[in-house]
């Protein structure tokens, strides 16, 4: 099954849901019309925390540059001797 | 899997790497002193002679180690991959990049993972701990984050890192995966490895760091984020 079906079909269940609640009024009535609104902020806002979080903990390696800048270095030196051309590129 | 049997193809695509690839071909040797590999290189016709560097490594490394497969002009990654494949004798292929932002020190962890799990795919991925990038500000950070977000939201990828292009593949699943493929540039990255995964292959992590050295050259303008939405979209209806 394509993915964006996956998802149709997941928004169906939902909705089915949410038609039942209406129907059976377990929860008032005002209370159950704004519940797909409701959804949609709480996703935006999952959203925006993974994203905001994620950004706090990205991972960094600034050693890393250091680390390559020597890698180049011995690289460098190694197939000059034996005759590579590593000049300027 | 009889270890001491296994063979690592490694297809590295260039364009004007004359420097990188003697470095890139140094550092493999270096880091993989008992393992039995070859490398391949696609180049697409560098106008800076990165062929004739090809040519002094492989009389120091040897033509059975270093495989020069040349284009005549630049074709593509996909198609790079493509004609790369056709000249592998491992059993395993390694797809990386050929300016140094892939270190070839990360290679044994990428073997060893696949031995210990039995794995069809070992991704890098940039995002977890022990990985790491390097050389990007906020305003790429965040696009980096916030399009990952959308991915995993929208596409349940299985992937940590959509859009990373360094990946050992066994050669049998790279060929299946990439004959079914169309998309260009980094879009094809991720269509890959969702194909894969839809297709139910068991597909690894390990950390990467990833040293971004073209500094200041933020490749991800307007027109770049709206080629990624639709590619997500692509991915969406189509995998």
């Amino acid at each position: 099954m394509k993915h964006v079906l996956k998802l149709f079909s997941l928004l169906v269940v939902i909705s089915a849901l949410w038609i039942g609640l209406l129907q059976a009024s377990i929860i008032p009535q005002s209370h159950t019309w704004l519940l797909p609104i409701y959804f949609i902020v709480s996703l935006g806002c999952y959203g925006l925390l993974m994203v905001g979080v994620g950004l706090m903990r990205f991972p960094t390696c600034p050693q890393e540059a250091l680390l390559l800048q020597q890698d180049i270095a011995e690289a460098k030196d190694f197939l000059k001797q034996k005759g590579v051309d590593v000049g300027s590129d | 899997m009889d270890a001491e049997k296994n063979k690592y193809s490694i297809i590295v695509p260039t364009y004007n790497e004359r420097l990188n690839i003697a470095l890139i071909v140094y550092l493999i040797f270096k880091h993989l002193r008992d393992v039995d590999f070859e490398i391949i290189v696609v180049d697409d016709g560098s106008p800076d002679g990165t062929q004739e560097i090809v040519k002094q490594l492989q009389k120091l490394y040897g033509e059975d180690r270093i495989l020069l497969r040349p284009r005549a002009k630049k074709l593509g990654l996909g198609t790079a991959y493509i004609h790369g494949l056709k000249h592998a004798s491992g059993n395993f292929v390694v797809i990386m990049d050929a300016d140094l932002s892939h270190h070839p020190k990360y290679l044994p962890s990428f073997i060893k993972k696949q031995l210990e799990t039995g794995a069809s795919i070992v991704t890098g991925t940039r995002y977890v701990t022990g990985g790491g990038v390097h050389g990007w500000n906020l305003m790429r950070k965040l696009t980096s984050r916030g399009a990952n977000v959308l991915a995993q939201t929208l596409l349940w990828p299985g992937v940590s890192d959509l859009t990373g292009s360094f990946r050992l593949y066994k050669k049998s699943v790279l060929e299946d995966v990439i004959s079914s493929c169309v998309s260009k540039g980094y879009v094809f990255q991720m269509e890959m490895i969702v194909r894969a995964s839809r297709k139910g292959y068991h597909i690894e992590e390990v950390p990467i760091t990833f040293v971004d050295r073209v500094f200041g050259s933020s490749k991800l303008g307007g027109s770049e984020i709206v080629e990624y939405l639709k590619g997500l979209i692509y991915l969406m209806v189509t995998t």
